[in-house]
């Protein structure tokens, strides 16, 4: 009995279980229930693929007519549906934000676990908790009002003209990933085991000797798998970016100017454009682009030894 | 004056004899380690109560006694590692080489290079065995890789190490060693920050019995160059290896205190106080 | 030695810079938006409905995003908690359970506007239901119920094994251990992090767009209960735009002259209800914990 019993809850195999917990009905509805969403990502992947190819298939475009430069769908002389623009946007905004988010995120995870008197911690978590809550429509309509005035007007004076611009974007983008990077490398530092601090401590090292020869590098791990769950939010993000990065299907070539996304340009011109036509149909090849986007990122951070995509 | 600066030197003052001395002091060494009317509190608990001890150089002391008497608290006092326990507190003195170590221009981490600690479980970083040892060294300023390679290599070798591994030790991780090799291994980057005393906090209870005979003729050896303060559960352990011994025992407020210091054989054979003897011939604890 | 202590007094300056800067932002936000909404928000913006000519309302978007969010959770809940106790009751290791979190990692990586894609071809033409309420709720429930499952499974599995051992003991079924000991402790996490996640649920925007729709609320009649209407509001097929999907729209029209200010209360109205929330889920989490603690 008592063994039937750990076996049980350690999970065994089906082969560990009786015929009678075997057919369990409550093991099977809850099985049924945890497996949809095998099915829903199958249906995901089957409507979204069927959807993408669209363009080539039915409206015979090459794969190098879509995958390449130039980008100027309503032309009636030159019309070209080339969507490296955009991909090179998204990725563009996504590193760019991961470059600003990561020493503030990293940083603050760190100060949270290893310095941060109790009355701080209790002050920063919470506060996470409700940065990671902020829609992204609140935070474009900040890039909005807030952001892009001051970099277009009072960064003026210094030398620098900004407005709605690839450098607003990976600003508005890096703040709402900065919840996300911090929290799991909070995670990810808290669970080093303490013996190697008091190890490194005893050695008559400085607590930021410690933090950066053997916390860092005992995360570093979790580290960059939490940089790339912020790379992957960043570049899923529609509404925000949207809102603040001028929208050109342009390659973007500098930080100042106006650039569009995969997320921004389907944001804006799915509801603009006729189902069936070119047009619509590389919005939706754009969609696929990202989805093999977001699954490869996931098989990235499963390679990275930890499963934290779910946040 | 800074007590990082090594007892060996010209300069060194004389230690200072305790005025009182505490009782049975019968070895003429020096005194390097000192603790005068100490008390460890955790919050509002007391964990230590009035410990008056001298700990002499060049030999192997223990610290023995049932558990909850405080003797790892004592021992964690020597290189101030209570002061990252939120909440603990430490009053009276300690003197290392005559200098109180809770000094106000004394830095904790001088004290902690200087009084090397060696855990109950071997805590290896996860780096290799070469970057293990140098770990203390490079933090402390020494880059020159010849300096960084001798100082690895001597380390190892005091520390019993350097055979089983001289031939991958700049590659194989710290890690994949057996329990009784990480313990060593920590041992040797412990005296890598070249310290005058080495506490031990029952450095054999994870280790099988093979591991901790190495492990106490390791300290053996250790004793000529360092002054070693041992906890530990097991009796006959502490008959085997140390100089002397203090049996600590719990009062009934649950505090932790000395009851007597001696010669490890006057403490076995011949104890003072009824509380050592019942002890020490297993009738309590 | 002098160089390796000011180089810890200095990162230790920078890692508190760090944290004050972050906390300084996050508070000028609120506060900037408490104040830029000041003498917009008003019972009659609450509850009014929008105008081209005058500031109006948000009514009828507060209403949309209520009813999207409650429709969702009914629709993820319930199944989550099931999924959740598969999970971490049952599912133990295996191919079968491996697929199951490889699923729920990829969906929550799917990003939302994809999410809408996917609902404008399945829940709007497929269907022909057009913009719908019940569109959006699906929508926002295929990255939901990845969410509630993984939430229920780790607040089952936060209940510890003793519990489980001194019921099982008492030779009651799996299923019953589950039921009326395991559940019931799990049921403060449960509840708390279901509030957390509605707090996500009611500011998303990107999975509506294309599902429930971005067309600007008529007057709604509150009391026209008949579900199969689409004109009703309680019908699950009456188009819902939501307050942050007209945040947007306001904004990418670029039209009237009132967008600033009612933007501005709006999004004023999201961040309050975040912080509320917020402050719920901590509030009602540490109720249930004594309730279930104390009861026992």
């Amino acid at each position: 009995m008592a063994n039937s019993v750990a076996s049980i809850e350690r999970g065994k195999l089906d082969r560990g279980l009786t015929f009678r917990e075997r057919i369990d009905p409550a093991r099977r509805i809850t099985l049924l229930a945890a497996g949809a969403v095998i099915a829903l990502v199958l249906m995901l992947l089957v409507f979204i693929a069927f959807n993408g190819v669209q363009i080539f298939t039915a409206s015979g475009f090459s794969f190098d007519a879509i995958f390449n430069a130039t980008w100027n769908p309503d032309s009636t002389t030159a019309q070209s549906f080339g969507i490296l623009p955009f991909i090179a946007g998204t990725v563009g905004v996504m590193v760019v934000a991961a470059i600003i988010a990561t020493p503030l995120s990293v940083g603050l995870a760190i100060f949270m676990a290893e310095v941060a008197p109790d009355w701080a911690r209790s002050v920063a978590q919470p506060a996470m908790e409700v940065f990671v809550g902020i829609p992204s429509v609140v935070w474009g309509w900040l890039g909005i009002t807030v952001l892009v005035p001051f970099l277009r007007d009072d960064l003026h004076g210094i030398g620098f003209t900004l407005g709605f611009s690839w450098f607003a974007g990976s600003i508005v983008l890096s703040l709402m990933i900065l919840p996300t990077i911090t929290s799991i490398t909070f995670d990810v530092i808290t669970s080093i085991p303490a013996e190697l601090r008091s190890a490194s401590v005893a050695l008559g090292t400085t607590r930021w000797q410690t933090i950066r020869h053997v916390v860092i590098p005992a995360g570093a791990a979790g580290i960059m798998t939490a940089i790339v769950l912020g790379m992957m939010r960043a570049a899923g993000e529609a509404l925000a970016v949207q809102m603040v990065i001028g929208n050109r299907g342009v390659m973007p070539t500098s930080l100042a100017d106006p650039m569009s996304t995969l997320t921004s340009e389907i944001t804006l011109d799915v509801g603009n454009t006729v189902a069936g036509e070119p047009w619509n149909q590389v919005l939706w090849t754009m969609g696929l682009v990202l989805l093999l986007m977001s699954f490869g990122f996931v098989l990235l951070v499963r390679r990275l030894g930890r499963r934290r995509a779910l946040g | 004056m800074s007590i990082a600066d090594p007892p060996a030197r010209a300069d060194a003052p004389e230690v200072t004899r305790p005025t009182v001395a505490p009782s049975s002091l019968s070895t003429s060494a020096p005194i390097k380690l000192q603790a005068r009317g100490l008390n460890v509190y955790y919050g509002a608990k007391r964990a230590v109560r009035d410990v008056d001890l001298d700990i002499p150089a060049n030999a192997i002391m223990s610290f023995i006694g049932p558990s909850g008497c405080g003797k790892t608290s004592i021992l964690r006092c020597f290189d101030r590692m209570n002061d990252l326990v939120p909440g603990a507190r430490v009053e009276g003195t300690i003197m290392l080489n005559g200098e109180d170590i809770n000094g106000r221009d004394i830095l904790p981490v001088e004290v902690r290079r200087r009084v090397g600690l060696v855990f109950q479980r071997p805590n290896p970083f996860p780096m290799t065995i070469y970057d293990n040892v140098a770990y203390g060294p490079r933090r402390h300023g020494t880059s020159n890789r010849a300096a960084l390679d001798e100082i690895v290599e001597s380390c190892l070798g005091r520390a019993a190490l350097w055979d089983e591994v001289k031939d991958d030790y700049r590659k194989k991780s710290g890690l994949s060693l057996s329990g009784g090799q990480q313990q060593r291994l920590c041992i040797a980057r412990t005296l890598a920050t070249e310290p005058d005393v080495v506490l031990m906090d029952e450095p054999c209870s994870a280790l099988d019995p093979i591991a901790t005979l190495k492990i106490e003729e390791l300290m053996a050896d250790l004793r000529a160059r360092y002054t070693i303060v041992i906890v530990t559960h097991n009796m006959q352990q502490a008959a085997r290896v140390s100089d002397r011994t203090a049996f600590f025992t719990m009062g009934e407020d649950r505090s932790g205190y000395l009851v007597e210091v001696g010669d490890t054989s006057e403490i076995f054979t011949n104890p003072r106080e009824r509380l050592t003897e019942d002890y020490v011939s297993g009738r309590f604890g | 030695m002098k160089r390796t202590l000011y180089a810890d007094t200095i990162a230790t300056g920078a890692l508190w810079a760090i944290a004050i800067l972050v906390v300084t932002i996050l508070g000028a936000i609120i506060l900037h938006f408490l104040f830029a909404s000041v003498g917009t928000i008003s019972l009659g913006f609450l509850f009014g409905d929008p105008s081209d000519t005058s500031v109006g309302g948000i009514g009828p978007l507060l209403w949309n995003s209520i009813y999207i969010l409650v429709l969702t959770l009914l629709l993820t809940v319930p199944l989550g908690i099931l999924g959740g106790i598969y999970m971490a009751e049952y599912a133990g290791q295996g191919p079968i359970p491996n697929m199951i979190r490889l699923s729920q990692e990829l969906i929550s990586s799917v990003p939302s506007i994809v999410v809408g894609l996917f609902g404008l071809a399945l829940f709007v033409n497929a269907t022909h239901w057009s913009f719908t309420a019940l569109g959006g709720a699906l929508a926002l429930s295929i990255f939901n119920l990845p969410l509630m499952t993984r939430l229920t499974e780790q607040a089952l599995r936060a209940v510890p094994r003793d519990e489980r051992d001194g019921s099982l003991a008492l030779g009651t079924t799996k299923w019953q251990t589950i039921r009326h000991v395991v559940l019931p402790l799990a049921v403060p996490g449960i509840v708390t992090g279901v509030i957390l996640t509605a707090g996500r649920i009611f500011g998303e925007a990107a999975a509506l767009l294309f599902t429930s729709g971005v067309a600007t609320p008529p007057h709604y009649d509150y009391l026209d209960f008949s579900l199969g209407d689409p004109r009703s509001p309680w019908s699950p097929f009456h188009a819902a735009t939501t307050l942050s999907v007209y945040i947007w729209k306001l904004n990418s029209e670029g039209l009237g002259t009132f967008v600033r200010q009612i933007s501005d209360a709006a999004a004023a109205v999201l961040v309050i209800m975040v912080l509320l929330f917020n402050l719920g889920a901590r509030w009602l989490g540490r109720v249930l914990q004594r309730r279930v603690t104390g009861a026992r």
